[in-house]
Parts: structure tokens; C-alpha cells; sequence
């Protein structure tokens, strides 16, 4: 019989490794460019003496390599190296990113479940959560902590929390999205079958959702790191990076370059967070290219 | 239920909308078992609701309904029939395969018995060797094979189709027409055809039931007398003509404008 199937073109190896690598030279020179206006800007920025929106100086844009090098080196004489440090900070702030990660993530996708069953709570919840978002995370940390903090609960699940708060409003909001995404055909055929509730949500609404689950996982993952280094700023928690920000922050007039390299430690971490999504995504959604965003 | 009991039966069937909108009024219909009945008339009519309506997918403002000798509710919740729409409305995250047996897993089928009858619905509709296909690698004309051979999984009485092949080009539906015959008379099944295009109508059918403009009624019924099995050959006859311009002037009758183009009321429905 005469196919005419539109096959998928199948890419051998080495088109793909080239493309991987082609992928690679791209980020590598994005980030040539940015360091070359970083340094370009404050080259000039010097020598014209700009000072808006802020003058132009070693302590305002300190080197982006003396940022690196700050790393190599102890903070106090005899200590391990700076980047040691920010290891174990890291790992601390990862952990209650993941933590908050997760707990966000699950009752966000509960939400959705729960609110694509239900017109009325949908009109009388939704408002709610969204209201939740609009108040600001740093009024409502202190009090999450100290809250917590009464009732015998650890410092950095409090922080988790924290984070849980900003990770599960995109999941709830996308999962619901995509619950509702079904075609009304789709609907209708599952409905000719006589499918109940529950089929329809694990044949149908659950896996049309996924492609928007992971699109939100995806803001979720990076706002779950950056909820725990705000989390752990007013919980005056040292072992992790919102702490060092604090601290080197009031340290900044002598060693600027510590702050930033605290900065960059902080984006790499939310990075990963990202990038473990992206291959989970990558290897749950199998279907047609263009659905992969 | 006895031997001559109706695969369809519709006793005053009315169906209006919220919005005031008359879909269909006053729909007497029997479909006897095997028979193969189209319904045709032009955009707005509401056939689709009407076929939506056997299906016990809408329910009719007025008037009865029986699938096999049953309600049309107890046959939806007994799989009586299988349906097809104009769009496949195929599972993108699922095979060919897992797509066709679909329904048999909201049967309870087991694996074993699954993947048997996969491979037989894969040569009915002459898919083999596309079973781990996912639906964007298909061709429209395939896609709506797959969409048939699911339809027929679990060998319902009936098959409704909502304009199937209306969306594929001239030589596609001509194709699938001929297969579709085909997998009627392998099957032994009923079916209920809603369509535009009247030499369709007539090449496939037993009987064409001709519906006219809001609020839709029937217009007329064509009993369709051409020798089966059909072929290449039927579309050439002169009685074809001559049907297709009978089924041409009961439209044209009915107050049908084929050129019209309005929305599908059906659409209001959900």
C-alpha cells in the first residue's frame, strides 16, 4: 500500500553530537558577550566617569574574573577556599529548594486536580490563590519562620515552606490549564465510552496536561531556589546562600567580589534546578516536536 | 428484543438550545440493523446534534430515543456503538496502537486479548506495520482510519460517523469510502453517516435521509437501489446520477443552500 506517512527524519549520531556541540558554542559565546559588555561598560563607564544609574567603578562592577578568583581563595587566613564554602551553602539552600520544590509542586497539582472537578470552587478559589501571590514573599517569610519556628519546626522547612509558597502557584495555575486543554471532541469520545470521572482524568485530562505541568515546573524550579534564599534572609539562617548574601552584602564596600561570586553560585544553582526539569521533561513527553516547548 | 427491533429508533425528536435556537424538530427515523443510512442537508441543520443525539452525548429537548432496542443512555453505557468525528481526535501521547485500544481498556480487556485484536483492526484498515506510529507521523486519511479502526475495537452494533472524511482531499475520501464499505459488510455493523457531499451519500449508502435548513427536519428519504457490492464502477452508472440528483432536488426543496456556511449548531451544545 502506498504510505504517506511524514516520517520523523532520523538523525544519525554525528548530526546530533554536532548539534550538542553547536548548542554548547552557542551558550559559550553568549556568555563571551555578556562578560565583554560587562568589562566593555565599565571600561568606558571609568574613564567617562558615568555615575547614572550608578557610578561606574571596582566596587559597583568588580571584575568578573576577580568574582571567579574571590572563589580560590579562604575567607579567613588558613580556611578552606571560598568555593568550599559555597558548596555546602549551596547544598543547604538546594535542599530546602527541593524540599520546597516538591511539597509547591504536589500541592499545586492536587489544586488542579481538585479545581478542574469543580466549577464553584474554581470561581471561589482561584481569586484566592492568585491573591496569595500578590502579597510580598519578604513580608511573609518573618512570619512563616518565627510561625513555624514556635511550633518546633526547624528553620530550613520553614524556608522550605517559603519556597513551596512560590512553587505552587504556577503548577496549579498551568496543571489547571492543561486539565482543561482536552478538546470537547476528546471529551465527548470518552464520554461515548462511557468513561467515569477518574478514566477520563488519567486516559484524557492527566496526560494532556503534562506538556503545561512541565512548562510550569520549569518557573517553578528556579522560583523554588530563589524562595529559599529569600526564605532564609529574615530566618537569619547561616548555612546557606540567602545567609552569605546577607553577610557579604554587609561586607561589600571591602570585598565586593565575594557578593557576586555568591550571586553567580545562586544562578548556577537555579540553572541545575532548571536543567533537571528540562531532561525530565525530555524524557516523559514523547510526541510531536512542536509540542516540546 | 425481537429480530426486526430498530438499531435506531427516533419518535419526535426535537432539540432547541438555550439560546432560543431551534436545532431540529419533529424527527421520525427507524434505521433497521445493517442498513447503512446517511443524513445529509446543509450546514446548520443540526445533523450532527441529531447523530450527538443517538449517541446520548445531547439530549433531545423532546421525543425518544432507542439505540438496539434500549435507550439511547442504557446503549451509550452498554458500548452499543462506536463513533467517529470529522477530526480523528487521536491521543498525541499515545501509538496508533495504544490509541485503538483505548476503549478496550476502559473495558477492562486484558493485554493479551488487547494486542489480538490490534492486529486484526491494523489489517482491517490496512495499518500494519504502523502500530508505534504516534498520530503527527500520519497522514490525515490514516489518522482517520486509526479513528475508525478504534471506533470498531470493541465491534459495536453501530457506527456513528460525523463527517469522517470531510476534512480529506477528493482521492483520499473516494479511498476510504470503498474501504469503508468494505469494513461494513466484514463487520455487520450499522452505520449512521453524517455528510455534505451528496454523491457520497448516495455511493455509500442504503438510504440518504435528506434534512433541511433550521429548525432542521427531514426533508425526505432516498431509498438507494444501487447493486452492492459497490465499486469503482457503481459511480459511473446512470442510476447514480440519477439518485444523486434526486437527493440534489429534496435539498434544494428542503430550502438548502449547500454554499451556505454557517456554524455548526451542535457546537452550542457543549
Amino acid at each position: 500500500m502506498a504510505s504517506i506517512a511524514v516520517e520523523r527524519p532520523v538523525q544519525p549520531r554525528i548530526a546530533a553530537a554536532a548539534g550538542w556541540a553547536k548548542r554548547v558554542l552557542l551558550v559559550l559565546a553568549g556568555l563571551a558577550v555578556f562578560w565583554g559588555i560587562w568589562e566593555g561598560y565599565r571600561w568606558i563607564g571609568e574613564r567617562a566617569g558615568i555615575t547614572w544609574p550608578f557610578r561606574v567603578d571596582a566596587i559597583n562592577m568588580p571584575h568578573i574574573h576577580d568574582m571567579l578568583w574571590t572563589l580560590t581563595k579562604p575567607l579567613q587566613p588558613g580556611g578552606p577556599a571560598l568555593f568550599q564554602d559555597e558548596w555546602h551553602w549551596a547544598l543547604f539552600t538546594g535542599k530546602e529548594a527541593l524540599v520546597g520544590f516538591l511539597l509547591g509542586g504536589a500541592i499545586g497539582f492536587v489544586l488542579a486536580v481538585v479545581l478542574a472537578h469543580s466549577t464553584i470552587l474554581r470561581r471561589g478559589l482561584l481569586p484566592y490563590i492568585v491573591i496569595s501571590q500578590t502579597v510580598p514573599i519578604l513580608a511573609v517569610a518573618p512570619m512563616v519562620v518565627v510561625g513555624l519556628g514556635t511550633k518546633g519546626v526547624q528553620p530550613w522547612v520553614a524556608v522550605a515552606v517559603i519556597a513551596a509558597y512560590l512553587t505552587f502557584f504556577p503548577v496549579a495555575v498551568n496543571t489547571l490549564r492543561g486539565l482543561m486543554s482536552p478538546d470537547p471532541r476528546a471529551l465527548e469520545l470518552m464520554r461515548s465510552y462511557a468513561a467515569d470521572r477518574r478514566a477520563v482524568l488519567w486516559k484524557l485530562r492527566l496526560p494532556a496536561s503534562l506538556p503545561f505541568v512541565f512548562s510550569a515546573l520549569k518557573i517553578s524550579a528556579t522560583a523554588s531556589v530563589i524562595g529559599a534564599i529569600i526564605g532564609e534572609t529574615p530566618a537569619s539562617i547561616q548555612n546557606g546562600l540567602g545567609g552569605a548574601i546577607v553577610n557579604f552584602n554587609q561586607y561589600y564596600s571591602t570585598a565586593p567580589e565575594r557578593l557576586w561570586a555568591t550571586n553567580i553560585v545562586c544562578a548556577v544553582l537555579g540553572l541545575f534546578f532548571f536543567a533537571v526539569v528540562l531532561v525530565a521533561e525530555r524524557l516523559v513527553l514523547k510526541r510531536a516536536p512542536e509540542h516540546v516547548a | 428484543m425481537n429480530a426486526q427491533a430498530s438499531a435506531v429508533s427516533l419518535k419526535g425528536v426535537s432539540k432547541s438550545f438555550r439560546a432560543g435556537v431551534t436545532a431540529l424538530t419533529g424527527i421520525d427515523l427507524d434505521v433497521r440493523p445493517r442498513e447503512f443510512v446517511s443524513l445529509i442537508g446543509p450546514s446548520g441543520c443540526g445533523k450532527s446534534t441529531l447523530l450527538r443525539i443517538i449517541g446520548d452525548l445531547i439530549e433531545p429537548t423532546a421525543g425518544t430515543v432507542e439505540v438496539n432496542g434500549k435507550s439511547a443512555h442504557k446503549a451509550r453505557l452498554d458500548h452499543d456503538y462506536g463513533i467517529v468525528f470529522q477530526e480523528a481526535v487521536l491521543y498525541d501521547w499515545r501509538t496508533v496502537a495504544k490509541n485503538i485500544v483505548l476503549p478496550l481498556e476502559l473495558l477492562r480487556w486484558d493485554r493479551g486479548r488487547r494486542s489480538a485484536r490490534v492486529k486484526e483492526l491494523l489489517q482491517l484498515v490496512e495499518l500494519e506495520g504502523f502500530a508505534d506510529h504516534h498520530p503527527w507521523q500520519l497522514s490525515g486519511g490514516m489518522q482517520q482510519r486509526v479513528s475508525i479502526a478504534r471506533a470498531l475495537s470493541f465491534d459495536p452494533a453501530l457506527l456513528l460517523m460525523d463527517e469522517p472524511f470531510g476534512a480529506l482531499d477528493e482521492m483520499t475520501r473516494e479511498r476510504l469510502n470503498m474501504e469503508l464499505l468494505r469494513i461494513w459488510e466484514a463487520s455487520g455493523s450499522t452505520i449512521v453517516f453524517v455528510t455534505h457531499s451528496i454523491p457520497e451519500a448516495v455511493f455509500l449508502s442504503t438510504r440518504v435521509v435528506v434534512m433541511s435548513a433550521r429548525p432542521g427536519r427531514i426533508a425526505g428519504v432516498v431509498e438507494v437501489d444501487l447493486p452492492q457490492p459497490r465499486g469503482g464502477r457503481t459511480r459511473e452508472e446512470p442510476r447514480f446520477f440519477e439518485l444523486v440528483t434526486e437527493v440534489r432536488e429534496r435539498l434544494a426543496a428542503g430550502g438548502a443552500d449547500l454554499v451556505a456556511e454557517e456554524p455548526e449548531v451542535a457546537e452550542e451544545a457543549l
